[in-house]
């Protein structure tokens, strides 16, 4: 069961403004997805090693040289505001 | 052969080298199709005929000079809007991208870029690739060229639509739980997803960075294996790229599939297989045994855990790697009194409704108190269906299954019922989190409808899968055309 209060903690987490509206729908929806989801729960699985991923990883490392990368220009091409070379944001504190 | 627009890539390089049509004389064909079609069908968010005319001109100067132009090129092709195109927008079917213009090619496109790619458009998709349907792309739905008031299928509805429209030859797609193979399957095409670490996800914009792998969407199993070729390979731009050999996949896929075992399981045969579906499973199976293969029913027990395991994963990935579009760097910013709400007037603005739902799922997944047991316990299910994965191919060649549950469905059918939704990705979802390969071939229709077979092989072993989908491909026989009336034949 999915309170509104709990779809406000998660939105806020997730840094979502919703509105009433979506609050409550969201609620009914998560709740049924994460009823479907229950049956996971079911499963003993105590021995069971998790899987994050299914090709063996490894760090990748390349030789320490130089190559050509992104631009300052470019980097910034798609900001939307910018000042002096930066990204710009709102204040923050 | 019909039209141009209707013809195999293969033929239309065999043409091209012969020299009994230009490059520049195919992609008129296709652009009068889009002309004629686009406004009913909708396949595309952005046209590039300007750039695809600049590369058949180049094609074409390539061949009277008796120079190969490469192996994409003068084939009008449609890219899914979840790959980065330099200079080109890239919207991933989303508000908060709708200005994203990358400085930067996905490397798939770089490659095919080198192999003469002819690029026609830029095709719609469910916003960030979430979704079955088309539908939930900002810039309003793709409809199924076989029935307008139908869905093409989704994540990938744009580029399956724009291949069966005769808008592009073939096409790219990206498959996270089935969004090649779905849309393939409801609009009468093959499509194959790779195994996970084939093709470099580099400039793919991520949506479950576990699950994401690009592949092709074509008109036959000999198309699907050339553009594989073309787009398999190490990338060390992508640390989960396979270093691997990227065998001749034309020459793989002949040979034929006598003595091969095939498994069905039955997990995957069970609730909500429409009449028309399970009939023409059973002829596929009745074709595989005429071939010689042997067929047996198999169990994977887990596989009915697989939805919900998906359920709790993706969007788990999904929530983390949406967590970048913040306002600051690229794409949509809503201007707020301070950080804190200039973050949540932009998302709040910037993404639909079901990308929401999917972060706040991930989110509530993956928060304090609950991690353990939705994400944690969904990844240890996820090494349970792995298992039966690796025992049931101890034992098969391939497995088979119908690509989806349902032949296409009504635009609006499911749209407000998320799960009925998710259920329609119910038998391309193990394939995903198994990390294997898995093809789908039509096989059929039902009430006038494509239906889809689909075909799970081992990790690497896409060899195989187009070895077996090539076979069926041609002892199925499916000829069926987009009908004109309720589609756009």
């Amino acid at each position: 069961m999915i309170t509104e209060r709990d779809v406000e903690y998660v939105a806020w987490l997730a840094r979502l403004e919703l509105t009433a509206e979506e609050k409550e729908r969201f609620a009914r929806q998560l709740g049924q997805v994460l009823e479907h989801a229950e049956k996971i729960k079911s499963l003993d699985t105590s021995d069971v090693e998790p899987t994050s991923h299914v090709v063996p990883l490894r760090n990748v490392m390349r030789e320490d040289v130089v190559e050509p990368g992104l631009t300052q220009e470019e980097a910034l091409s798609n900001a939307p505001r910018r000042q002096g070379g930066y990204f710009a944001v709102p204040r923050i504190i | 052969m019909g039209e141009l627009y209707e013809a195999r890539a293969w033929e239309l390089r065999e043409m091209l080298r012969r020299r009994e049509v230009s490059a520049v004389e195919i992609l008129r064909a296709v652009r009068e199709r889009v002309r004629e079609v686009e406004e009913r069908v909708r396949s595309y968010i952005t046209l590039t005929l300007d750039e695809a005319e600049r590369a058949a001109l180049e094609a074409d100067a390539a061949l009277a000079e008796g120079r190969d132009p490469g192996p994409a090129a003068g084939i009008p092709m449609a890219v899914k809007d979840v790959l980065c195109t330099r200079g080109i927008l890239t919207t991933c079917g989303s508000r908060i991208l709708e200005n994203y213009v990358p400085v930067y090619d996905a490397t798939v496109i770089g490659r095919l870029r080198r192999d003469g790619l002819t690029m026609v458009g830029k095709a719609n998709m469910d916003e960030f690739a979430m979704g079955s349907s088309t539908e939930n792309s900002a810039f309003g739905p793709t409809r199924n060229p076989w029935d307008l008031e139908r869905v093409p299928g989704g994540s990938s509805g744009g580029s399956a639509a724009a291949v069966a429209a005769g808008e592009a030859i073939w096409a790219l797609g990206s498959d996270t739980g089935g969004s090649i193979r779905q849309p393939a399957s409801f609009c009468g095409l093959v499509g194959l997803k790779p195994t996970y670490g084939l093709v470099s996800r580099f400039g793919l914009v991520a949506f479950a960075s576990s699950l994401d792998q690009v592949g092709p969407i074509t008109r036959d199993v000999r198309d699907c294996a050339l553009l594989l070729s073309l787009i398999a390979g190490h990338d060390p731009r992508d640390s989960t790229s396979l270093q691997v050999e990227v065998p001749d996949y034309l020459k793989a896929m002949e040979g034929g599939i006598e003595g091969m075992r095939v498994g069905v399981p039955r997990e995957l045969m069970q609730e909500g297989l429409t009449p028309g579906v399970r009939e023409c499973m059973e002829r596929c199976l009745a074709i595989f045994q005429e071939l010689g293969a042997e067929v047996e029913e198999a169990g994977l027990p887990h596989l009915d855990y697989a939805l919900s395991a998906y359920y709790i994963i993706a969007p788990a990935e999904a929530s983390s790697n949406l967590a970048r579009y913040d306002g600051v760097r690229y794409g949509l910013r809503v201007e707020g009194e301070d950080m804190l709400e200039m973050y949540g007037k932009t998302r709040a603005r910037g993404f639909g409704a079901e990308v929401k739902r999917r972060i706040m799922l991930g989110t509530y997944a993956l928060s304090a108190g609950y991690y353990e047991a939705y994400y944690g316990q969904a990844q240890k299910v996820r090494t349970l269906i792995l298992g039966d994965f690796r025992k049931a191919f101890e034992r098969y060649d391939v497995l088979v299954s119908p690509t989806s549950p349902t032949p296409a469905f009504r635009l609006g059918e499911k749209v407000e019922d998320p799960l009925a939704m998710y259920l329609s990705d119910v038998c391309t979802i193990p394939v995903n989190l198994a990390g294997i390969p898995a093809v789908s071939i039509p096989c059929g229709l039902e009430d006038g409808l494509p239906v889809g077979l689909q075909i799970m092989g081992k990790v690497l072993d896409e060899a195989t899968l187009l070895r077996v989908a090539r076979a069926m491909e041609e002892a199925i026989g499916f000829r069926e055309r987009p009908p004109a009336g309720r589609g756009v034949g």
